[in-house]
């Protein structure tokens, strides 16, 4: 269990929004910023965090939408970052993606029959003969019926939009799946059925899930691991029920808080964090949450503190554990 | 009471038929109240919202029922006559601010027009108002936000200037349709607890429209379960969550992923999905994905029936027990 | 073989009963949607008169029979403008050649330099704005330039510059309406792709390890084209106003080719003496570009994903 499947270090995204007339970066966004973790196969790691942290960016990077500005990511042991774009796609086979919006992620002119054989059949995974086969399989394997497969996706709704891409990913049998929030646009009916079946295939493909949402009590029930961003840093990373029962960074306990109980009996104290994220174009400097966070200590606002082991595989990059190792 | 809806129906009338998208609802909100409508897409409940405020658009039309609003009945009213009412005693706010708020103008502009086409008050005390209202809903430095452009705010912050025109001529019903799904679960938590703190200060009814059974436990007093247009349950809100009736609302309840919950066991699924609005099964529109479903279940509609203040639409509880 | 075997019990699955159903066809839907547009069918009526009429004339040419009442180019001074009557449907021109017959054999031309004219800048423009769409960063920029150049210039006025440069005749009124029009297509064909390409499927090629080819071809060109198909429509019928314009300047099609414009060039001298001259060829240019501007409008309709579902 222990193997690492991928590793990043130091991964950093910076995206220029504007130049001076020299050509030199005016605004700089920086989507992710120093980040690092690895993910164990067969795991599934949660990454939460809310709109503008960077999470996303963080997936696309895996998938290869996006070339990281610096840093490395190992995949396997092979650093995916020196490969040159053919090479590079040779490992598309081992990271999928499952996007968020069912309605956009599907090409509306093909039927889902040729959008689950695209990847082979590109791929050249199999013999001509054996896609059609495979198809029926693997529509089998998220629950959809053979015979809609010449259907066109408008006619789907959804929740079964969302098992054609799953079927899609796991045409070529990928390693890892990247989720990002697989099911914060559907019902919330229509959210377990897609989340249990996500798990149904974890166990029996052995896949390896980075599991990106943005509310924790999605990723409690899929995850092993999680990792809280804010603002493109990672600030906590523990076991699923560590954090869960012992939330260390400021805004991990927030973002806890911030859930609503299904229970009105059982109303709870709630930290209600003061003001908006602000801009990644302009983060403040030390710790990005200083802004916002409740426990300030005075060095927040001078240095950014870093992520550290706290207690056994706990990590948290808060000045309140620990001092700064410069 | 303040509110009374009587049999609403409403429809739209589609080349392949006539979708009922609401059927024959009645529901009241006192004065001061937090009534929620849950309900997943299709359920119907921002149509309602929709036909309260006389907001609908073609194809859809109201088909029979009464929207009394103390003892007027808006559902009989002139456009203008509505216009008089809305925004000054019902007001609306949306989910996607963005989307309510006109791009091209400051947003003091677009309150202080929305004060004065409702109340007979000076430039300048309407511009007082409006930043004092900013103010309220907790907009920093209110006074310097005024001037800004909806473009120049976060989302959170729209949503606060949204609610600051809504309330701004202190409306007896606020429709809140879902003020925050498409907000930050940080800043949803400010805007739920904006919403309550706004109710205590003016005394307002809110009818709050939502998919999220987290964000009605949180604020709501009173909850309706809509599902295929038809309100399946009825319940102040500790009773629903501690006693749900309807196997619907039960599934829902199980199938949220919950904090304090084991989460190594599998999620609780409603199976199948929500039928297609052209083609309603004759029976109880969740009888066919229903854990319980009878014989008679797919074949006749169960009528929504009082417990004792708790009112639900299941054969399971005819005569007021639960026949096993 | 480089995917795992399916289990063989799953396998008995799969060979379970096999039924498929049918894919609904595009083609289809589209057909049924702008079926319910009246103008998009009277448009659609009038162009398949209009190609009739072509087909009919030009095969008739081919085989040296004569189908239309006189033969359009032969002259008789002894009965130049007649006004429109029982023998001359739509009367003679000054050099006494039949109207009716003239008309008749210039949709032939008209219709062709149309098609073809939009064919020529259809192709150049799809390919330039895809790569530019597709590319963006200095690519876009360089060819978006070049079609900002040739769209400052009226594109009259670069037609007239061309035909100036070459020569007059057929082929060379193709390539100079099609010449102008390219930016068009080019900036239409770009702009779409800019708006496909955000799309999450277009991300999920990637993903899946498509190349660029690929994507452009299979992912982005097929949800763009119902608005290429439309602007094409709308196309003709500008291309055809085009032809008419050159004809007109006499610098298009040459005699004793029947060509609308020429022919209005050629009368307007009379057009207080024998207005009929004139009249009638304008109607024929008019009918031409509306029908092909109704059928646009209706296909914009009937394409749009959004009207559809209605």
């Amino acid at each position: 269990m222990s193997e690492v499947l991928m590793d990043m270090q130091n991964l950093a995204k910076h995206f220029t929004l504007a130049v001076n007339f020299l050509g030199k970066p005016t605004a700089v966004l920086k989507a992710v910023d120093d980040v690092s973790f690895s993910i164990t196969k067969g795991e599934a790691f949660g990454l939460v965090g809310e709109s503008g942290c960077g999470k996303t960016t963080l997936g696309k990077i895996l998938v290869n939408l996006y070339s990281p500005t610096s840093g490395k990511i190992f995949f396997a042991g092979k650093d995916l970052t020196v490969l040159n774009a053919e090479q590079r796609r040779a490992y598309c086979k081992d990271i999928q993606m499952i996007f968020q919006d069912p309605y956009a992620s599907l090409n509306p002119k093909m039927t889902i029959g040729d959008i689950i054989a695209e990847p082979i059949i590109i791929n050249r995974l199999l013999p001509k003969s054996q896609v059609e086969e495979r198809v029926i399989y693997l529509l089998n394997c998220v629950g959809l019926a053979r015979h809609q497969r010449n259907r066109y996706p408008h006619e789907f709704s959804g929740g079964q939009r969302q098992r054609v891409g799953i079927a899609r990913a796991l045409a070529v049998e990928p390693k890892l799946i990247v989720c990002d929030e697989p099911v914060s646009a559907l019902d919330v009916s229509i959210q377990a059925q897609v989340l249990n079946l996500l798990d149904d295939l974890q166990a029996e493909f052995g896949l390896t899930y980075l599991f990106i949402a943005h509310g924790l009590n999605v990723v409690k029930h899929i995850s092993d691991r999680v990792g809280v961003m804010y603002l493109g840093k990672l600030v906590e990373i523990a076991p699923k029920r560590e954090l869960y029962a012992n939330p260390l960074h400021p805004y991990t306990q927030a973002l806890l808080s911030a859930i609503p109980v299904i229970n009105p009996a059982k109303k709870k104290e709630r930290i209600i964090l003061q003001g908006d994220v602000p801009s990644p174009i302009n983060p403040p400097a030390g710790c990005r949450f200083c802004s916002r966070c409740f426990k300030e200590l005075q060095q927040c606002q001078l240095n950014a503190p870093l992520l550290q082991e706290v207690a056994p595989e706990h990590w948290v990059a808060c000045h309140l554990f620990g001092a700064v190792k410069a | 009471m303040l509110l009374e809806v009587k049999g609403l129906s409403t429809e739209f009338k589609l080349k392949r038929g006539i979708v009922k998208a609401v059927d024959n609802i009645s529901f009241t909100i006192d004065k001061g109240e937090i009534l929620a409508i849950v309900g997943e897409s299709g359920s119907g409940k921002s149509v309602t919202s929709l036909s309260i405020m006389g907001l609908l658009q073609k194809p859809g039309r109201i088909a029979g029922g009464e929207i009394l609003f103390k003892t007027q009945d808006l559902n009989k009213l002139s456009q203008k006559e509505l216009q008089k009412i809305r925004g000054n005693k019902i007001s609306m706010i949306f989910q996607e601010p963005m989307t309510s708020l006109n791009p091209v103008w400051r947003i003091k502009t677009q309150i202080m027009e929305s004060i004065r086409t409702h109340l007979q008050v000076s430039q300048h005390e309407a511009l007082e108002r409006t930043i004092a209202m900013l103010d309220t809903v907790g907009i920093p430095s209110a006074a310097q936000r005024a001037n800004d452009y909806p473009h120049q705010m976060s989302g959170g912050m729209r949503q606060r200037v949204m609610t600051a025109m809504a309330l701004a001529c202190e409306p007896e019903l606020l429709i809140a349709d879902e003020p925050t799904t498409a907000l930050d679960v940080t800043i949803q938590a400010q805007i739920l607890e904006l919403l309550y703190r706004m109710r205590e200060k003016f005394h307002m009814a809110v009818l709050l429209i939502t998919h999220d059974l987290g964000v009605v436990s949180e604020a709501a007093d009173r909850v309706i379960v809509m599902y295929c247009g038809k309100i399946m349950e009825e319940a102040d809100v500790r009773t629903l969550f501690s006693t749900p009736l309807h196997p619907y609302t039960v599934g829902l309840l199980q199938s949220i992923p919950q904090l304090d919950a084991d989460s190594d066991e599998r999620l609780y699924m409603i199976k199948g999905m929500v039928p297609n609005p052209l083609n309603m099964p004759p029976g109880c529109p969740f009888s066919d994905r229903c854990d319980h479903s009878m014989q008679r279940c797919s074949q006749e509609m169960p009528q929504l029936q009082d417990i004792a203040g708790h009112k639900v639409r299941c054969f399971l509880y005819e005569g007021g027990v639960r026949v096993k | 073989m480089k995917l795992k075997q399916i289990s063989p019990l799953d396998k008995n699955l799969l060979q379970a009963a096999e039924y498929v159903e049918k894919p609904e066809s595009q083609l289809r839907a589209m057909w049924d949607t702008l079926r319910q547009n009246k103008a998009a069918v009277v448009g659609l009526f009038i162009i398949g008169c209009l190609v009739l009429i072509a087909l009919t004339v030009w095969l008739s040419e081919l085989l040296g029979k004569q189908i239309l009442p006189y033969d359009p180019n032969y002259s008789d001074m002894s009965k130049s403008f007649v006004w429109p009557n029982a023998t001359h449907w739509f009367g003679t021109d000054q050099l006494g050649r039949d109207l009716f017959s003239r008309i008749l054999d210039g949709t032939k031309i008209s219709l062709f330099v149309g098609v073809a004219a939009v064919a020529l800048s259809l192709t150049v423009g799809v390919i330039l704005g895809a790569i530019a769409g597709y590319r963006g960063g200095r690519t876009d920029a360089v060819i978006m330039r070049l079609m900002d150049m040739m769209l400052a210039i009226p594109s009259i006025l670069l037609a007239i510059a061309f035909m100036a440069a070459f020569g007059k005749g057929l082929d060379k009124a193709i390539f100079a309406i099609g010449l102008v029009s390219i930016p068009e297509y080019a900036r239409i064909v770009r702009g779409s792709i800019l708006a496909v390409k955000e799309n999450d499927y277009v991300q999920a090629a990637k993903i899946i390890g498509n190349r660029p080819r690929r994507i452009i071809r299979k992912h982005i060109l097929p949800n763009v084209i119902s608005v290429i198909v439309v602007r094409a429509t709308l196309g003709i019928s500008t291309a055809v106003l085009d032809t008419a314009a050159l004809g007109f300047l006499g610098l298009g099609v040459q005699p004793p080719f029947a060509e609308w414009g020429d022919m209005l060039g050629r009368a307007r001298g009379f057009i207080f003496t024998a207005p009929y001259t004139l009249i009638f060829p304008g109607i024929a240019i008019t009918i031409t570009v509306l029908a092909f501007n109704l059928l646009g409008d209706g296909l914009r309709d009937a394409l749009d994903p959004k009207s559809r579902i209605k």
